[in-house]
């Protein structure tokens, strides 16, 4: 790692430690009052913990053009990109982080070709644009033990390489393992997910698009994440359905995995397209733009995936069932793929940081019981 | 975010209200105003980036509450609020005055939530002040933020580059201002004019008339807009001034902070924990004499008047850790002679400095969060408290100068913040609010957070009684 990005987040926290007036905003500030100077690990875990909630910066007496030239948003997006080329697992692929965008499309296209036209091949043009429906419709298409295969293989790829990459930022951050294994802070840090906590700015939001406090980008994460369980959840139960009971795909629109899949699919819609959207429009002085091919790649593959299954949920007893299938799929076998080297491992490690911070911070701060 | 087109001003107006100045007070007026519908016009002498004024550096204000709430510990009434005033000004103050500022201070709380300030508890490293001030969420840029968001939606016509150059009155009666609007000279009239630009600490040549050659080395910590040239007009117009141009709030920060704009970091919080000498390596005040904010605002004068307004705070290993971090890296050194080499002073002179010093300590149980008593005996100027003997390596040394604030001199002004002229009558319309009138009730010394208290009350006031004045012309 480029050790000016490292000298540059380390003096930045030096003068927000001798500062503090924005710790009622976000984690990372009572987690650099914990510490006095700043190793090269205390800065990575913090540029993991940062939401990019940007209310430091508007609220920074030193952010440029003052000469102290304070950007603790854009900073932090800088060293937090290169820990993700740093911890990605197997190390071979870190470089999948530069050029992201690129290679995120390009897997993109290979994935759906390669199922589209091996389909195509297969079933010649006639039989695969013919209009097919009722149980089993789909695996005429693409046979079941090919999908039962092809998606174990990059589920099980995908989270293997994630859950490394956590290892790896862990270990680099210095945390401990008893810290890691603890149910209370495992339990505080799903709860700051869950709720997002850090994106609410200590009550009004934070800064997107511009300057004043707005809850968009906690709604709009919120729509995407929730969204994402719902079409993970719905996954899960159509696996039951087949495996368990031998039901077989697809199910009736009021079967208990249409419903998830569709009220996930739409709540993933709004979220990506919202989150896009707050993209474009946002001030671009506390980003970092060198980020901005992985986060907008990741946003539009997942919001591809979401519109693709939606259409092929209003479209499945049509002639066009068999190219949507072939596209949706190849889109979520993507997803899978470049999941470990995508914007995705934002979760995972921030996970990872809360984790570390709700320990530090329960035991920098007991609750005293009263006497 | 920056305002991509300026609002149009048309010069052949005449404004109902126009304020003069960009920070906390000029704001609570200028969104007073407004609100009782005035149509109000805000010069603010800096770029957009570095509005505010000096309220941009502050983080926390002092008012009066009958019960403790989310964000104080407990209530802080008239009488003990008057008597931490009467304490750092030694009874230099306008009691009318202090305490009516006091008890319109009770309503500021609310009325700041409503206009889009959001407080928390108050930060950690200055709990002493959890029950008295309530903290801004994010500081005091976010404050400013909040009210420059709210005077927009407001219909406030806020023109930033704009400096005032003149004004126009005769008889304590103002007819309009000529700005300097980015290099265009502008020529503003309104029926009022609400005063709000602050004190003159940035203007070094008029420090040096109450301080000599040695306002050469202050350092501003706040906004290098405040030149005083409004107070300097209206004064010469026959405005009455109130307190002493050489006092201002001025404390010990690190020498090697910005000559301007500095602001929160560049204070040193570790003089109570060591020795402080000056050029000649010598000690000249008992730095133990009460917990360092308490004593904050003396030691900017105690330094000025040093050599060169240079002093150095001297610490050992045992006392790094325990004061907020500094900004600046401490001076660090394996002995003594060699810190003396690395700050520039005569190695003999501290080191027999030290060891008088040290000499002098008595065993006794050092304790950083109380008074602790453990005093030095038979030293000159004695250390009352925290007097641990310096003698653990790596020794450490951060260089002081005395960081100014802001001055004190002031306008004079009544309750209903009317500006007063000198022959004790009160201007028909013009008003004074902020740092510009902090004088009539701190004649010397500082009380946290109660300069954001000053501006926000008679901010308001002003805000008020301009649009009254309006109704009655």
């Amino acid at each position: 790692m480029s050790s000016k990005i490292l000298e540059e987040a380390n003096r930045i926290m030096t003068i927000c430690n001798a500062c503090r007036y924005c710790e009622g905003f976000c984690a990372v500030f009572p987690a650099m009052e914990l510490r006095r100077i700043f190793t090269e690990s205390d800065l990575k875990y913090m540029a993991n913990l940062c939401h990019n909630c940007r209310g430091c910066y508007y609220a920074c007496q030193y952010a440029p053009p003052h000469e102290f030239n304070l950007n603790v948003p854009r900073t932090l997006a800088q060293l937090r990109l290169h820990t993700y080329q740093e911890f990605a697992w197997p190390a071979s692929f870190k470089g999948v982080f530069n050029k992201n965008g690129k290679v995120v499309a390009a897997i993109t296209i290979l994935c759906v070709l390669l199922l589209t036209l091996t389909s195509l091949a297969r079933h010649g043009s006639s039989a695969f644009f013919a209009s097919q429906a009722g149980p089993g419709s789909f695996y005429a298409i693409i046979p079941y033990p090919v999908l039962l295969v092809l998606f174990s293989a990059v589920g099980i790829f995908a989270c293997v390489s994630l859950w490394k990459g956590m290892k790896n930022l862990w270990r680099a951050t210095e945390g401990k393992a008893e810290m890691f294994r603890s149910p209370a802070y495992n339990l505080r840090a799903v709860w700051d997910v869950l709720r997002l906590r850090y994106l609410e700015g200590g009550g009004d939001g934070c800064n997107y698009p511009d300057d004043k406090f707005s809850m968009q980008r906690r709604s709009m994460h919120h729509f995407t994440f929730y969204g994402f369980l719902l079409c993970f959840a719905s996954t899960v139960v159509a696996l039951t359905y087949d495996h368990a009971l031998g039901i077989a795909a697809p199910y009736a629109f009021f079967s208990l995995p249409v419903l998830l899949g569709t009220l996930g699919g739409v709540s993933l819609a709004i979220g990506t397209i919202g989150l896009y959207r707050l993209k474009k429009l946002m001030d671009k002085e506390p980003a970092y733009a060198e980020a901005f091919p992985m986060d907008i790649s990741f946003i539009m593959l997942l919001c591809s995936v979401t519109i693709s299954g939606l259409l092929l949920l209003v479209f499945r007893s049509t002639s066009i069932m068999g190219i949507l299938l072939c596209i949706h799929l190849g889109l979520v076998m993507a997803l899978f793929i470049t999941m470990p080297y995508s914007k995705f491992v934002h979760g995972v490690y921030r996970y990872a940081a809360l984790v570390r911070h709700a320990g530090e911070q329960i035991q920098a701060n007991p609750v005293r019981k009263k006497p | 975010m920056k305002p991509t087109q300026e609002p149009r001003i048309d010069p052949s107006e005449t404004f109902d209200v126009l304020v003069i100045g960009g920070g906390n007070a000029a704001l609570c007026a200028a969104m007073t105003a407004s609100e009782a519908g005035a149509r109000v016009v805000l010069l603010e002498a800096s770029p957009w980036e570095f509005r505010g004024g000096n309220s941009r550096h502050t983080r926390n204000l002092r008012y009066m509450h009958r019960s403790a709430n989310g964000f104080l510990t407990g209530p802080y009434l008239e009488d003990e609020f008057f008597k931490d005033l009467l304490l750092v000004t030694k009874g230099n103050t306008n009691e009318d005055l202090a305490r009516f500022t006091i008890r319109e201070s009770a309503e500021v709380g609310d009325w700041m939530m409503a206009h889009g300030v959001r407080f928390q508890p108050s930060m950690r490293g200055t709990l002493h002040l959890s029950r008295t001030n309530a903290f801004f969420r994010g500081g005091g840029k976010a404050l400013v933020n909040a009210y420059y968001a709210t005077c927009e939606r407001l219909g406030v016509k806020i023109l930033y580059d704009a400096e005032v150059t003149d004004l126009d009155m005769s008889d304590g009666l103002f007819r309009s201002a000529t700005v300097n609007h980015k290099g265009t000279v502008l020529q503003l009239r309104a029926r009022c004019m609400i005063a709000a630009s602050g004190g003159f600490q940035a203007d070094l040549e008029w420090l040096k008339r109450s301080w000599g050659e040695a306002a050469d080395n202050f350092i501003v910590r706040g906004s290098p807009y405040d030149k005083g040239v409004v107070l300097r007009v209206l004064r010469e117009k026959g405005a009455d001034t109130v307190g002493d141009p050489s006092q201002c709030h001025c404390v010990a920060i690190d020498a090697r902070a910005p000559k301007y704009d500095g602001g929160i970091v560049t204070r040193l919080d570790c003089v109570p924990f060591g020795i402080c000498v000056n050029k000649e390596a010598k000690r000249f005040y008992n730095e133990g004499e009460e917990f360092w904010p308490k004593r904050y605002a003396i030691w900017g004068r105690l330094v000025a008047q040093q050599q060169g307004q240079t002093a150095y705070s001297i610490i050992d290993a045992k006392s790094i850790d325990l004061f907020m971090p500094s900004v600046f890296p401490p001076i660090e050194a394996g002995s003594i002679k060699e810190l003396a080499h690395k700050l520039g002073l005569d190695p003999d002179s501290l080191e027999s400095t030290i060891q008088e010093y040290n000499a002098a300590t008595t065993p006794g149980a050092f304790d950083s969060n109380a008074l602790d008593g453990l005093a030095t005996t038979g030293l000159e100027p004695i250390k009352s408290n925290w007097a641990r003997p310096i003698d653990t390596a790596p020794f450490y040394g951060y260089p002081l100068r005395p960081g100014i604030t802001f001055t004190y001199l002031s306008l004079k002004i009544d309750e209903q913040a009317r500006m007063l002229m000198q022959d004790g009558k009160p201007s028909k319309n013009i008003f004074a609010a902020g740092e510009l009138v902090s004088g009539n009730i701190l004649g010397q010394g500082y009380m946290a957070g109660f300069g954001m208290t000053i501006g926000t009350v008679f901010g308001r006031i002003a805000g008020k009684e301009s649009a009254k004045c309006l109704q009655k012309s």
